[in-house]
């Protein structure tokens, strides 16, 4: 019972913070059709932001929940202001060329703000723990949950909630459905497609950069930590249906679940079972769990 | 293009031909004689200069190196590494990052060998590139001293011609860590493990868990878990390890792994319930300060930093280095310290004249060679005289809050013989067959 209850927290976990990482792409690509690799650096940036904000805070005897909120700030703004360089100054050049050349791109610029990482925070990594310490922890039977944890899984609760009723019920939400259902048919109707395009890419931005910050108390930020979540954000969204919300939030439920329990029960085959399971989503339903097959238009 | 009738055509022709037969002219005599002088000696420095190892292995080994360096070439290494550079010779250094794959890690090797004519690679702290280069050092009959890397495999495999350890591998710290943790806990009835998912955690655990079972039978072994490299988030590995009954938790976890599993494994107090056996947990004590928990059994990779013996060779060394960087050196400098020594030495004994002795003239005498540096002594004694052994140490960690310091107290140190295979046998083998031959 206790093990059960276990994988059903670590799972919800590991779920919160792949969807907080993998909305931002699946949205990226539902309504651009970019396969966005450079959404590993925005979540790398946020990491790093929050880093800064946690060293400049924390330790100055301040309320903590400041800390909290100037750490999500100050990384969600530096998503904004790189979301829009990027989608201004780089993706606007490329849109209709070929989907791999757009791939490319998007590469490239990943592989650009690497080093501009490295150039304005040096090569070491950062520790920023202050945060998670900070939260406490709570026990249930032998178990003992950090709070942090469980607050991690509240954001991704109302993030899920909060995108739901964005495009369901808001104007901007049903014009964002609209374009991503045929962009060329909702142009014709006067949507003016390129604002839609860059109010999308940085809230993929901010979202991405959202994850680096809530994970960045978690982990050792250190460069590379972009490249180990982009691939997973990647399956998440396969296993979903790209460009779909509801498939991002199912994709990271299988996977933190499935994770979870390999980990307590059949720790061997840890390293392969998020794999092993979007192998086996795609051959049931090659498109993803939300996404049907799309006629091809000539 | 070049017109060959043009003027600057006949030009460049002439002296083309006047090179070659500046050349014919000149080599016949050459042939007669050793290869001339040596103006500098070119070495291929190679550590994590970027990414999750850097801060904690990459950077201090690149300091250890770049700090040793400069010594020897102001004279200024303690007796009898006093000579110059390397026999009298500037030492020339070229840094390169090992972060990237192993396919770009060999091609990285293949330049600093074949482009940049390096004389020697000193480097590699990833033990899967360690693995990776092995075969393309013993191609292209290139000196290589691996500095960090602990797999055990590298001599094991097959007998080694141009490659060389001096620092010992991961056995030894493994089979230390297990007498160490007896000693210290007789009580123990159940030990987990949580080592990353590669040849280095997956070895760690083997020797560990196999000196273990030669020494403490009845101790049972209950989680084994093995996360991704660099996967960074433990919260289902901790929650495994709760609900888990051992008192012991082994762990090879380096740099960015070990601090996000110790800030991860202190927000949830597992600490509290487990005694953490981190068998490189030296390298990270002084970034992680009050948050590595008190009474962490702590190793070093060998008697390095503060479990480095109290030699005037060790304090020069400390104080070269802090001086330096502003923080005392950990075990990836002494490491690397110690492979450069072992490098000078053979290549000063190897040397005739005034001429550069030649790969498998400084292969032959770096072979079971033997000295004494920061870390102790360290002999060359197994790996048919290719790897090296020397003695170990553990100790439990504190947090003095007085002196606002890490410390490690209750040091017990283990003979080279204790601790490693005696020549012949593989690491496997030897723990497998009850450790025979172990002189403790």
């Amino acid at each position: 019972m206790l093990t059960a209850f276990a994988i059903l927290v670590d799972g919800l976990v590991y779920a919160a913070y792949l969807f907080i990482v993998a909305i931002g792409l699946t949205l990226i690509f539902g309504v651009m059709k970019i396969l966005n690799v450079a959404h590993g650096s925005f979540y790398t940036f946020g990491a790093y932001g929050a880093a800064t904000a946690v060293g400049i805070y924390f330790d100055r005897g301040l309320p903590d929940a400041g800390g909290f909120l100037l750490m999500v700030l100050f990384a969600m703004t530096l998503g904004l202001a790189l979301g829009l360089i990027l989608e201004r100054g780089i993706m606007r050049l490329v849109y209709g060329k070929d989907e791999v050349v757009m791939v490319l791109v998007t590469y490239a610029a990943f592989l650009i703000l690497e080093d501009i990482v490295i150039l304005v925070w040096g090569p070491g990594s950062y520790a920023t723990y202050q945060p998670l310490l900070a939260a406490g922890n709570i026990e249930v039977g032998e178990l003992i949950l950090s709070n942090y944890d469980l607050g991690l899984i509240m954001v991704a609760a109302l993030l899920a909630a909060a995108s739901y009723w964005a495009l369901k019920f808001t104007r901007y939400g049903r014009l964002l459905t609209a374009v991503i259902f045929d962009r060329e048919t909702a142009a014709a109707f006067g949507i003016n497609v390129k604002v839609v395009y860059t109010v999308t890419f940085v809230i993929g931005a901010v979202l991405g950069a959202l994850g680096g910050a809530i994970m960045a108390p978690k982990i050792a930020v250190t460069l590379g930590i972009g490249v180990e979540v982009i691939v997973l954000a990647f399956a998440v969204v396969a296993i979903g249906g790209m460009g779909s919300i509801e498939g991002a939030l199912a994709g990271a439920l299988i996977v933190g679940i499935c994770r979870a329990a390999a980990v307590h029960l059949v720790p061997q085959v840890e390293l392969f079972v998020i794999y092993g399971v979007m192998a086996l989503v795609l051959l049931i339903r090659p498109y993803g769990l939300f996404v049907r097959a799309q006629p091809r238009k000539i | 293009m070049l017109n060959r009738g043009s003027a600057l055509g006949g030009v460049l022709g002439s002296f083309w031909v006047l090179v070659s037969w500046f050349g014919v002219a000149t080599t016949p005599a050459q042939a007669q004689k050793a290869s001339p002088p040596a103006a500098s000696v070119k070495l291929g420095i190679v550590s994590f200069l970027t990414g999750p190892a850097a801060s904690p292995f990459g950077i201090p080994g690149r300091n250890g190196a770049e700090i040793m360096i400069e010594a020897m070439n102001g004279g200024k290494v303690p007796a009898p590494f006093n000579k110059v550079g390397f026999g009298g010779s500037n030492i020339e250094a070229k840094y390169i990052d090992e972060t990237g794959s192993a396919a770009n890690v060999v091609t990285e090797f293949r330049n600093l060998v074949q482009r940049d004519q390096v004389d020697a690679v000193i480097g590699y702290v990833s033990s899967g590139n360690c693995l990776a280069v092995t075969p393309l050092a013993e191609e292209l009959k290139a000196l290589t001293v691996f500095y960090d890397c602990g797999t055990p495999r590298i001599f094991e495999e097959k007998p080694r011609s141009y490659v060389f350890r001096v620092s010992p591998h991961a056995t030894m710290d493994n089979v230390a860590a297990a007498r160490y943790l007896l000693a210290k806990k007789q009580d123990v009835t159940s030990y987990s493990g949580i080592n990353q998912n590669y040849a280095w955690g997956q070895d760690s655990w083997r020797d560990f868990a196999g000196a273990m079972q030669v020494l403490a039978p009845k101790v049972t072994v209950d989680k084994t878990l093995f996360p991704k490299l660099f996967a960074g988030e433990y919260g289902a590995e901790v929650s495994t390890l709760l609900t888990s009954k051992s008192q012991v938790l082994h762990t090879s976890f380096y740099d960015g792994d070990l601090e996000a599993f110790i800030y991860q494994e202190q927000a949830r107090a597992l600490d509290k319930r487990m005694t953490i056996i981190a068998t490189t947990g030296e390298a990270a004590i002084w970034r992680l300060r009050d948050k590595m928990p008190n009474g962490s059994l702590i190793g070093a990779r060998g008697p390095n930093g503060p479990l480095a013996p109290d030699s005037e060779f060790n304090r020069w060394f400390q104080k070269i280095y802090s001086d330096r960087y502003n923080i005392p050196p950990t075990y990836p400098a002494y490491q690397m310290a110690m492979s450069l020594l072992g490098l000078k030495l053979a290549y000063e004994k190897a040397k005739k004249g005034d001429a550069k002795p030649t790969s498998d003239e400084v292969a032959a005498a770096f072979k079971g060679i033997e000295f004494e540096g920061p870390s102790g002594s360290v002999k060359l004694a197994i790996g048919d005289g290719h790897q090296g052994i020397s003695e170990t140490a553990y100790g439990t960690y504190r947090f003095n809050k007085e002196k606002n310091e890490p410390e490690i107290v209750d040091v017990m140190r283990f003979p080279a013989e204790c601790v490693n295979p005696p020549a012949g046998i593989n690491a496997d083998d030897w723990i497998k067959e009850g450790m025979k031959g172990a002189k403790c």
